[in-house]
């Protein structure tokens, strides 16, 4: 392969180390000098764990030695997002609020654990927008993250940092969580694949929580085989996360091979949206002719609720995130604001509006609204009933066709403040990501080709519940079928002097 | 529903316990208004006997077996208070001594 070693898959990367061709170390210092050179560029780290990582290597390396497994990640280096709680290094969710505050070295996620326990060295942590709200990345209290691809726009959001590092070979893989699209969103803006699985399929023990019906934690990757090796090594039931369904980890090396002959296809009717760029129209049909040539059928399907998926979702969510937030109150981590004589009140009340930026105060009001006495039926309870006729259009859909498609946004990457000033205009980037999380279903976003300007376009694939392979062997169809992987960023965006 | 007014803005925001400095007030108060027409449209939906979801995937809630466990060392749970006492979170007046408060002390009163 002629590939610099960062652009090389996780999975041969895993092989070459397993084999003994390739120390974990050694790959690991060319990560770290990868991250070093191109980050200034694009400010996806919020922290580097160089020392940390280089004791995790050594033990892969070690236990090679010993002709010991180290497991099938073994020195792949990964990325975290933010909201990820890794005990001993930084976790901020990428809020003033949380600035400085490391976890004990006791508390990781279970996610975190398990990456550890496949092999895996975890090289940092990723920006994003504050608590995972936002499609941008530019809510970030630290910085804003920019797209490899072109670094005057947005790498989406809210796993901003996550879908540039991922994009542009500063780590093999992320991890990074979906509310409502923000693994997805992101993965498309960047041109790479990005996995949201079923609700309660990945545990969510130490990721910090923003709307617990909705929050998964999920890959993103370069490869659709690199996403199923991290999906792979981090689903599967936790007794300590009590949302976390009771099914054993999937195996998923046939479907990766099985071809996309007999799967069928459906369109949704209702999402032919005006406001859709006309190249990502014309990126997405190609993918289905794509699909269709290697024996899938396409056909129309309907959503009848797909209009509503919006409200649904920005009653449903931030309710969730107002109650969820309440922890944050400056008394057992975190920052603490006002003067020592104010009252516990004030100190609540202060510390909050001085750690908290504007998108998350936005969310947690609308929240607070849609909860409050007298309001709440009329609001919160109503957006729950949509989301069951929701969930029920999606059921019917699937008694007719086994996969959803669309594109995963509307448009390519926007400009760096092109849409801050109005959120409603923000919100709608996530008007066909919304669906899959409010229905509990998994949903993938794969590379399907690039817009005259060189901007990356993503499909979105939609399965059933626990049908993660479908999404994969499909997926893992087109890819085969194509070369839009292949493409990395221009190179020059990532050399010289930084600037994120 | 109505435009929110600037008093609505203040009562949500002290319920979420929300400091909000004047030009957030207003600028929530346009925010706010501007969004809330779009959840509006919910109200076009027929949802007369629909069951709310309350969970992406139906589940029941799991008891774990009642057994002792490890506790949080007391290092790691108070280690990063913002304020502390000893082994113990400090916080500001929850309860003042009758007549040396300004009556509206905390979380305990009346708010």
């Amino acid at each position: 392969m002629s590939e610099p070693l960062h652009y090389l898959p996780a999975t041969e990367l895993a092989r070459r180390v397993r084999a003994r061709e390739l120390s974990a170390l050694e790959l690991l210092r060319a990560t770290l000098d990868r991250i070093g050179a191109a980050d200034p560029h694009l400010g996806a780290f919020l922290h580097v764990d160089a020392d940390g990582a280089e004791r995790q290597a050594a033990a892969v390396d070690q236990a090679l030695a010993r002709r010991d497994d180290p497991g099938p990640l073994a020195g792949v280096p990964i990325a975290l997002k933010d909201v990820i709680v890794t005990g001993g290094v930084p976790t901020t969710a990428g809020s003033r609020i949380l600035a400085g505050w490391v976890p004990p070295a006791s508390y990781s996620a279970t996610v975190v654990e398990r990456l550890r326990a496949a092999g895996a060295v975890l090289v940092g942590k990723l920006n994003l927008d504050e608590f995972a709200m936002g499609s941008s990345n530019e809510n970030s209290a630290f910085h804003p993250v920019r797209n490899p691809w072109d670094l005057e726009r947005v790498p989406g959001g809210s796993s901003g940092g996550a879908a540039a590092a991922v994009a542009a070979g500063l780590c093999a893989g992320a991890l990074g969580t979906d509310t409502g699209g923000s693994i997805r969103q992101p993965a498309a803006l960047c041109g790479v694949v990005g996995l949201k699985p079923t609700y309660g399929r990945v545990p969510r023990y130490g990721v910090v929580a923003f709307a617990s019906s909705l929050d998964q934690v999920g890959p993103l990757a370069r490869t659709v085989g690199d996403a199923a090796l991290l999906f792979e090594a981090i689903a599967g039931f936790d007794p300590r996360d009590s949302t976390s369904i009771q099914e054993p980890a999937p195996r998923l090396a046939d479907a990766l091979t099985r071809g996309a002959r007999g799967l069928r296809i459906g369109r949704p009717r209702e999402l032919e949206l005006p406001g859709v760029d006309l190249e990502v129209t014309a990126a997405v049909d190609a993918a289905l002719d794509v699909l269709t040539h290697l024996g899938a059928t396409v056909t129309d399907v309907s959503l009848p609720h797909a209009a509503y998926w919006l409200p649904a979702y920005y009653l449903v969510a931030p309710a969730e995130a107002s109650s969820n937030l309440a922890r944050y109150d400056g008394v057992r981590y975190g920052m603490r604001a006002g003067p020592p004589e104010q009252s516990l009140n004030d100190m609540y009340a202060r510390t909050r509006g001085a750690g908290f930026g504007a998108e998350v105060k936005r969310r947690i009001m609308l929240g607070t609204f849609a909860l409050r006495s007298g309001y709440y039926d009329a609001y919160y309870r109503k957006a729950q009933q949509v989301r069951a006729l929701i969930a029920r259009d999606h059921e019917r859909a699937f008694a007719e066709v086994d996969l959803i498609a669309t594109p995963t946004s509307p448009t390519p990457a926007f400009r760096l403040g092109e849409k801050t000033q109005d959120p409603v205009t923000m919100y709608l980037t996530d008007v066909f990501t919304m669906g899959a999380p409010l229905a509990g279903l998994p949903a993938i976003s794969v590379p399907c080709g690039f817009t005259p300007e060189g901007l990356p376009v993503g499909l979105q694939l939609t399965a059933r519940a626990l049908d993660e392979a479908t999404l994969l062997r499909a997926a893992a169809a087109y890819e085969q079928a194509t070369d839009h992987g292949l493409r990395h960023p221009p190179e020059q965006n990532l050399a010289g002097e930084g600037r994120a | 529903m109505a435009a929110l007014t600037r008093e609505d803005v203040l009562e949500i925001a002290r319920l979420a316990r929300l400091h909000l400095e004047d030009d957030e007030v207003e600028r929530l108060r346009g925010e706010l208004s501007a969004i809330l027409v779009h959840m509006e449209r919910l109200a076009e939906v027929d949802t007369d006997g629909v069951e709310p979801m309350t969970h992406a995937v139906p589940m029941q809630l799991r008891l774990r077996a009642d057994e002792p466990g490890a506790a949080l060392p007391v290092e790691d749970a108070v280690g990063q208070a913002p304020d502390r006492a000893d082994d113990f979170f400090q916080v500001p007046h929850i309860l003042r001594p009758a007549g040396s408060g300004d009556g509206r002390g905390g979380a305990g009163g009346p708010t």
